[in-house]
């Protein structure tokens, strides 16, 4: 069994890797092999994995984690506007800061369970989101958002409105105009911009997999299973919760962090409940608690957004061409409700479809349909029977 | 010290809209044991319900004026609301002054098939389901009421106005003998004596009814209620769709104090969670007193001399004050133990 | 350290000198429900290495007591004292770190993972203690644990179902399954609710052979118990909790005869 499960992973992972750098050809049938839907869903990737890490393995369903979306964004902006253009030291940053916030918040959320966990984290993540807006403009910019300048000319200006990048300036940078985001040389922009994205995620996922294998992982899996018993059991459930908590944190700093990194911009709305909802549809839509589920659904929700926010009436007319023209008429007046500016109806709407009719997510249908077909083969029957250790 | 009363009082219409919604909350909580992310998306469609009623009695048609001409001397083209020819000017104008108050009947109707078709339609399937899930789909709902508002009534906020028999302002420092810069909107001191009323009428509904003692039961000890054969599953639509009608009638008749738009829902929704938690989860006395004791403390968190003090409080009051309850009162103000600790 | 905490760790002292083969002791344990006594004036003394049952009509305060001793009720008054630790205010996971492990009476397993990982947990537990940061090492390599998890698991006879979710299993299983996560840590001291209730015959016998198998290993065992066979097999000493009080203490044979106990059980068939 060791060695099946051994196995199992590596085929798992250099899959998964295969898959993910061959993103670009692989999605060209469906049209989405542009870098920057494919920027979009690596990241989107890594931040679900992360908060699969945390609700996923431990079963806390935090709202908040948007939050670190933003702070990861915030401090890599600041390190475009204070030291380098280079992305590495800035992401470095924003998953120390991240994981310290997470840590902080954290601390104090973990000491409930259950819907006053949910509430707290969600209280956190809107503290953040008024703050940014009010208190820390100074920090953030407010609603203009904050961006990376030109390099100041004099100190009389606002470091918000001219930047001082002290390492590129001691290194001699010559600059024309704003600079773009680069990783030792290499403009941050395209299918570069795309590339450094899917290594991160590729690192990402093996993280998360060697934690899910681990002992660590299964006294999460424990938790979430039976917190009490745990307890009884002779381990103390808050650190590994506030652990897996930090972790968490981490993924959605880096992730931020890569938004601001692939797009030198960060604004609050980053922060906003909605946002973290949206990384809880990811994960329950690919599959909660599975490796790969949360980055399959990552890439949905994201590839979705952009082909459905771009379709309007006239291309609905078009498609429901064949029928008569009242119906034409209906089907396109309904079908507006779902596409362009209602692309979030239609999130909602799948939000609600997949929870209802496939709590399991897609990872579930596909294992169910997969043990449908091997129930076929007799000799594949035993196999199925048994559950295999938590994938 | 006038300024300290002028801020109690701006708190009591916000904490009466908490209070209302907070309480719907944990009614449907503590007898259904649904966590309901979409209840304030009900408080919206209440508050829209006045925008329609609104609208429904602007419907007009277009007709030559006999008096009037424009600049070229031609006769003005003028709009005639139907209501106008139906009951006459006078009281089409009575109608449309009173609009907002009037659509209170719209809310209840609108709301309570609305309550009934969620309880039946989907809440319903979601009593066996854990928590997450619950706040999950519900969540999606109220994306998707979200959403739907927006697309019929756009994104803008859509200004509602009081009637004018109470749009000034009350000299409310002359009553209490404060001085006279103690004036306060007529609606606001309307508004709370409204959720003032809507409150004492749902507990009196649940203290001296069959019907709210049998909910009353079924808050304290559910398996036990359905023990005694009470069909608990035609109750719960009830208590729903009440949940629902208080939230409506609430989101009505705030629209005169903040111009509804398809996000109110959202932003009062995390407020009264809030509230519901530092109340206490279950307990419908906490859930109103911690209403109104946030948003007074919402108001004085923005006076001025206490944002000189602490930058940024007001934004924040509601959360930190979440916080701190939560963590040195497990149970909130008034929670029972036993409830949602599992 | 307040007066009351001193009083206790001299208390553990003494009786540390006193009574060195003395592993558990309850000391004038109180403990009420809204005014209603569960347990008054418990004093027990569990020595070493002995199988120590605790028997008493339903609602004698058998559970309270247990409860007591492994931090899930704090008592209103008195202390338990562990091998010269005092137990009382300590958290569940602390008690367990110190060697007390529970056997519960109603399944508390871990639904969502396999039998083997059920049992290999609480032996983790056991080794790193109640916290250890190791998010990189492989639970499928931890061969000894899950070695010596397999032999456990064969011992209880559920060696058929390794790889089977627990949430799947019967609930008699499911009681074999608790006693091997008991087991595995080779606890100075296991508590054991109930061990054979909802048992077919045969299973509470071959349970019975277990524990006795057990019991020559040297584990000190606390079992509370109805079935009257069960207790007569295994007991080295019983004392009999009625109306939250101890009424009798002593080997199977005296407590036979002893009138108290046959007054306490009136009415109850076991006797």
């Amino acid at each position: 069994m060791e060695k099946n499960v051994a196995l199992k992973d590596t085929t798992l992972f250099f899959g998964f890797a295969a898959v993910i750098l061959l993103l670009p050809i692989l999605l060209e049938p469906i049209g989405a092999n542009y870098p920057d839907l494919l920027q979009k869903i690596a990241i989107f990737g890594i931040f679900a994995i992360g908060f699969n890490i945390l609700f996923g393995l431990t079963g806390y369903l935090s709202f908040g984690h948007a939050a670190f979306i933003g702070i990861g964004s915030y401090m890599t902006l600041w390190s475009f506007k204070l030291l380098t253009m280079n992305v590495v030291p800035a992401i470095m940053f924003s998953v120390i800061l991240a994981g310290v916030f997470a840590y902080i918040i954290g601390f104090v959320s973990l000491r409930r369970s259950g819907i006053y966990f949910s509430i707290l984290t969600l209280a956190f993540a809107q503290m953040c989101y008024s703050l940014a807006y009010s208190v820390l403009t100074p920090i953030t910019n407010g609603e203009t958002g904050l961006q990376t300048r030109a390099i100041r000319k004099s100190s009389e200006t606002s470091l918000l409105d001219g930047d001082i990048r002290i390492i590129d300036q001691a290194f001699g940078v010559q600059e024309l105009g704003v600079p773009t985001t680069n990783f030792f040389g290499m403009a941050m922009s395209g299918y570069t911009g795309f590339y450094f994205c899917a290594v991160l995620l590729i690192v990402c996922f093996f993280i998360a997999q060697r934690i899910t294998r681990s002992n660590f992982g299964i006294m999460l899996k424990a938790i979430k299973s039976n917190q009490n018993r745990l307890n009884y059991t002779g381990i103390h459930t808050r650190p590994y919760l506030i652990t897996a908590f930090v972790i968490s944190g981490m993924y959605a700093g880096l992730a931020g962090s890569l938004m601001a990194a692939t797009d030198p911009i960060a604004g609050a709305e980053r922060m906003q409940w909605t946002a973290s909802g949206e990384v809880v549809l990811m994960t329950i839509l690919g599959g909660v608690g599975t490796l790969v589920g949360p980055v399959l659904g990552a890439g949905i929700i994201k590839y979705a957004e952009q082909k459905v926010s771009s379709w309007n009436e006239g291309i609905l007319e078009s498609f429901f061409s064949f029928l008569p023209e009242t119906l034409q008429h209906f089907m396109a007046n309904l079908g507006v409700l779902f596409v362009g500016e209602g692309w979030h109806t239609t999130l909602g709407l799948l939000f609600m479809i997949i929870v209802i009719f496939l709590p399991g997510g897609i990872m579930e249908g596909i294992r169910r349909i997969g043990a449908k077909f091997s129930r076929k083969k007799p000799e594949a029957d035993t196999n199925a029977a048994a559950p295999q250790p938590a994938e | 010290m006038d300024a300290i009363f002028l801020q109690f009082l701006n708190g009591l219409d916000k904490g009466g809209a908490y209070a209302l919604i907070a309480l719907g909350l944990t009614l449907v909580f503590g007898t259904l044991g649904v966590v309901n992310f979409a209840h304030g998306a009900l408080f919206m469609m209440g508050a829209f319900c006045a925008v329609t009623l609104q609208r429904l009695l602007n419907i007009s048609y277009e007709r030559v004026s006999e008096t009037e001409t424009d600049f070229l001397g031609k006769p003005l083209k003028e709009q005639v609301p139907y209501l106008q020819d139906i009951v006459g000017t006078d009281t089409a104008a009575w109608i449309g002054d009173y609009s907002v108050p009037l659509s209170i009947f719209l809310a209840i109707i609108v709301m309570g098939i609305v309550g009934v078709i969620m309880e039946r339609g989907l809440i319903k399937h979601f009593y066996k389901r854990p928590h997450a899930d619950q706040i999950l789909v519900t969540f999606g709902l109220a994306i998707v009421v979200g959403e739907l508002i927006r697309h019929y009534y756009g994104a803008n906020p859509i200004p509602q106005s009081a009637p004018n028999s109470v749009s000034g302002s009350a000299n409310v420092g002359e009553w209490f003998g404060l001085g006279p810069n103690v004036i306060y909107p007529w609606w606001r001191l309307v508004y709370f004596a409204f959720s003032a009323t809507v409150i004492f009428g749902v507990f009196a509904f649940l203290q001296f009814t069959t019907f709210g003692m049998v909910v009353r039961a079924g808050m304290q000890d559910r398996e036990m209620v359905g023990l005694l054969g009470i069909n608990i599953e035609r109750k719960f639509t009830i208590v729903f769709a009440l949940a629902a009608i208080v939230a409506g009638v609430a989101g009505a008749m705030y629209t005169p104090i903040l111009p509804p738009d398809y996000n109110m829902g959202m932003d009062f929704l995390v407020l009264s969670f809030v509230v519901v938690v530092v109340g206490g989860m279950g307990s419908l006395g906490g859930a109103v007193l911690a209403g109104f004791l946030l948003g007074i403390l919402q108001s004085f968190a923005s006076m001025q001399a206490v944002q000189n003090l602490i930058p940024g409080i007001s934004q924040i009051i509601v959360y930190l004050i979440a916080v701190i309850v939560l963590l040195t009162l497990p149970r909130g103000l008034l929670g029972r133990k036993g409830v949602m600790e599992d | 350290m307040s007066a009351a905490e001193e009083m206790k760790n001299e208390q553990s002292r003494q009786f540390e000198r006193g009574t060195a083969n003395t592993v558990l002791h309850i000391d004038d344990v109180h403990k009420s429900f809204a005014g209603l006594h569960a347990l008054s004036d418990v004093d027990l003394d569990v020595r070493e290495g002995e199988t120590h049952a605790i028997i008493g009509p339903n609602g004698a305060g058998k559970s309270t007591l247990l409860n007591v001793c492994v931090g899930r009720l704090k008592p209103d008054r008195g202390a338990v004292v562990f091998d010269g630790e005092v137990l009382t205010g300590k958290s569940p996971h602390e008690i367990n770190q110190l060697g007390v492990a529970r056997v519960f009476q109603t399944p508390e397993v871990f639904p969502e993972l396999t039998v083997l990982e059920n049992v290999m947990v609480p032996a983790l537990s056991k080794r790193d203690g109640h916290f250890r940061l190791n998010p990189f090492k492989n639970f499928f390599r931890e061969k000894a644990i899950r070695e010596e998890a397999e032999s456990v698991l064969e011992n209880v006879g559920l060696q058929a179902q390794l790889s089977g979710l627990a949430s799947t299993m019967s609930r008699g299983d499911k009681r074999r399954l608790e006693l091997a996560m008991g087991l595995i840590q080779h606890p100075r001291l296991l508590l054991l609710d109930e061990p054979t209730a909802g048992m077919a015959r045969h299973d509470t016998n071959a349970t019975i052979d277990l524990l006795k198998k057990i019991k020559e290993g040297g584990m000190t065992k606390v079992i509370i118990e109805h079935d009257m066979h069960v207790v007569f097999s295994l007991a080295d000493r019983i004392s009999v909790l009625a109306g939250g009080r101890i009424i009798a203490q002593g080997t199977p044979e005296e407590i036979k005869v002893d009138p108290r106990v046959k007054e306490a059980y009136l009415g109850e068939e076991q006797v």
